[in-house]
């Protein structure tokens, strides 16, 4: 499990290396974010959230069940667009409203 | 190679070490009741630093109507077997309401009922959307005009004189710096130590583990250095999870009732009984029968109650919800498979972590301690931690207002640590040639010795003495070897420092096992052939 950075959308602001809880991202020499320990990542999708160009996505490794697919999130106000895309280009989307409370 | 290190020199009047949960509370009390300078040294970013990274799903300490603390203190009590300190949970329950109000006055987003009252969950949980509450605690923080956030900085030892805390000294993990940080009073706030047993997902997802690979057990580490008391570090933590993507199991059993099955679909929680380290327990013993995989049932749930499930996960353990949409097999459809986490230690769910005083103030003068690093008082959950930090921050308040503070002559406390000793340990890291060993060669080896020798996964989480005299050896040898790693920069020293807290509390982890001659709490402490009654 980790994420990856598509350097085309980012725009090298650094808030995703920011807020990472592990100090895992770092600029590479174009000035663009890259993950430096791959398998160092908790999963906490702390640098989605972070992101205003969606340039980063979450994966499961193999070894927990990956199956290819990548989650995604924008935030727009109170709602969190989250959408998982699988290999083939098939999306599906969830919204939460961050002003609601879980029912569970 | 021989990198140098600048000198960065800070003074403050307390130094909290570690902005998550308890130490971000404790610096938002200081910052309305006091005028004293108040500097948070953080690792990473308070932002979304410590357990709450993702978020939470639920307040799970909370008095409901009809309870009161010393139910929950009760509870707690029985929970942990008896091994508890009744004055520390009962300072905190009484905390846990007026905490979550403040939370709520923040912008924590909790259900309401039509009257207005919180909806709860079970006996003493209330529901929330906790998404957001580490930006909204760490904002809580910052916005104090007394208190200062130094993020990026890693503290790992105190300055000690005549026997007291007197600061701490520590390295920026982005650039070459180093920090002597002089402070009257310390909070101690790093959270526990995950990464010392081998994990549930050894690989590539490695760090997809329950509790934030990034603690690293910083705080005992500097404690059990500097000669503090800890306590009960033989009553580990580990925790019933989602396989795989070891997401919390609660939401499912609590929110839509879901049952503990075995893989012939009975239901064989009720055997061996509903404490924590029970339901880890009867887990183990239904797979060790044969009678695996285990589950929790819930193939009869509706589709709006996956929904919602769905949800709940992608506001604290968004992997579950990505596993459930890329597999095609919701909840509704497949029954949610259950395994035991690899041990963690953590005051926040078991009773490790410093000796303290009901005022949270270690064995050591002018030290306090809050939330996971604090011990003796389990169940604290996220209310708990925050309830700490402030009786921590109170604690502090009075004891910069003491005319005359007696330190020199405490049992075990190292007299002097100086930081010029320290800043030369750094750049040895920094200026040595590699040897063949690495940092990721003794992080496997730590966590296979722990695994095999002191009761991890692979061994059903038993251990007996022998083994874990060998793991003691073991892990001594280890961190003689630590001595010989090089750091080609700062985030190596990072790395390096990681481990040797784990190794060190590997240690304590080992003698505490040692001295308990029983097994009281299954698979929290297993001897091993003890099986049922206490021995």
């Amino acid at each position: 499990m980790s994420i990856r950075i598509d350097k085309e959308k980012c725009i090298g602001c650094g808030r995703c290396i920011e807020a990472c809880p592990g100090n895992l991202l770092k600029k590479d020499q174009n000035g663009k974010a890259f993950i430096l320990h791959m398998r160092d990542c908790w999963g906490c999708t702390s640098c989605l959230k972070e992101c205003k160009s969606s340039a980063i996505r979450f994966f499961l490794g193999a070894d927990i069940g990956g199956r290819g697919s990548a989650l995604s999130v924008d935030i727009v106000g109170d709602r969190y667009l989250w959408q998982v895309t699988d290999s083939a280009g098939k999306v599906r989307s969830i919204e939460v409203n961050k002003k609601e409370a879980n029912k569970y | 190679m021989n990198m140098l290190l600048e000198t960065k020199r800070l003074e403050t009047d307390v130094l909290i070490i570690g902005g998550g949960t308890a130490g971000c509370f404790a610096a938002y009390t200081l910052g309305r009741k006091s005028d004293k300078k108040i500097l948070i040294a953080e690792k990473s970013n308070i932002k979304r630093s410590g357990c709450l990274a993702a978020g939470v799903n639920a307040i799970n300490a909370y008095i409901v109507e009809g309870k009161t603390p010393q139910d929950y203190v009760d509870y707690a009590r029985n929970d942990a077997e008896g091994i508890v300190r009744e004055d520390l949970l009962l300072t905190m329950s009484r905390r846990l309401n007026h905490v979550t109000e403040v939370m709520e006055g923040l912008g924590l987003v909790i259900l309401k009922d039509e009257n207005g009252k919180y909806v709860t969950r079970g006996n003493r949980n209330i529901k929330i959307n906790g998404e957001n509450i580490k930006p909204i605690l760490a904002e809580a923080a910052s916005s104090q005009t007394n208190v200062t956030i130094l993020n990026h900085v890693n503290i790992t030892d105190y300055l000690l004189e005549d026997g007291c805390v007197r600061g701490a000294v520590g390295f920026d993990v982005n650039r070459p710096v180093f920090y002597e940080i002089h402070a009257e009073a310390v909070i101690v706030a790093t959270g526990g130590a995950a990464g010392l047993y081998r994990p549930n997902n050894p690989g590539f997802s490695r760090h997809k583990m329950w509790y934030p690979p990034f603690n690293t057990g910083a705080g005992y580490a500097m404690g059990i250095l500097a000669g503090a008391e800890m306590t009960t570090f033989e009553m580990r933590f580990i925790a019933l999870r989602c396989k795989d993507t070891i997401a919390p199991t609660g939401t499912i059993a609590q929110g839509v009732a879901a049952k503990q099955i075995n893989s012939r679909g009975e239901v064989y929680e009720k055997k061996y009984g509903l404490t924590t380290s029970q339901r880890v327990y009867g887990t183990v013993m239904e797979n060790r029968m044969g009678n695996g995989p285990c589950y929790l049932k819930t193939d009869t749930i509706s589709k709006e109650q996956e929904l919602d499930l769905y949800k709940a996960y992608l506001n604290m353990a968004p992997s579950q919800t990505l596993k459930w949409l890329e597999a095609e097999k919701g909840p509704s459809k497949e029954n949610v498979e259950i395994e035991g986490t690899e041990p963690y230690i953590v005051g926040g769910h078991t009773a490790s972590g410093y000796w303290v005083d009901e005022e949270r103030q270690t064995t050591i003068h002018g030290l306090f301690a809050a939330g996971d690093v604090a011990g003796g008082c389990p169940q604290k959950y996220v209310t708990g931690a925050l309830a700490e930090g402030e009786i921590a921050a109170e604690g502090v308040l009075r004891y910069l207002n003491q005319k005359e503070k007696q330190c020199s002559g405490q049992r075990n406390v190292q007299e002097k640590v100086d930081s010029t000793e320290k800043k030369r340990e750094y750049e040895r890291f920094l200026s040595q040639a590699p040897s063949f060993l690495d940092i990721e060669q003794i992080e496997e080896a730590m966590q296979k010795i722990m695994d095999q020798y002191a009761g991890g996964i692979s061994t059903d989480y038993q251990y007996n003495e022998a083994k874990l005299q060998k793991a003691d050896e073991n892990i001594l040898l280890l961190q003689e070897k630590l001595k010989e790693l090089s750091a080609r920069d700062v985030d190596d020293l990072l790395r390096i420092y990681e481990i040797r807290e784990r190794l060190i509390v590997c240690r304590v982890v080992i003698a505490h096992l040692l001295a308990r001659k029983e097994t009281r709490w299954h698979s929290f402490g297993e001897k091993y052939g003890l099986s049922g009654e206490k021995q």
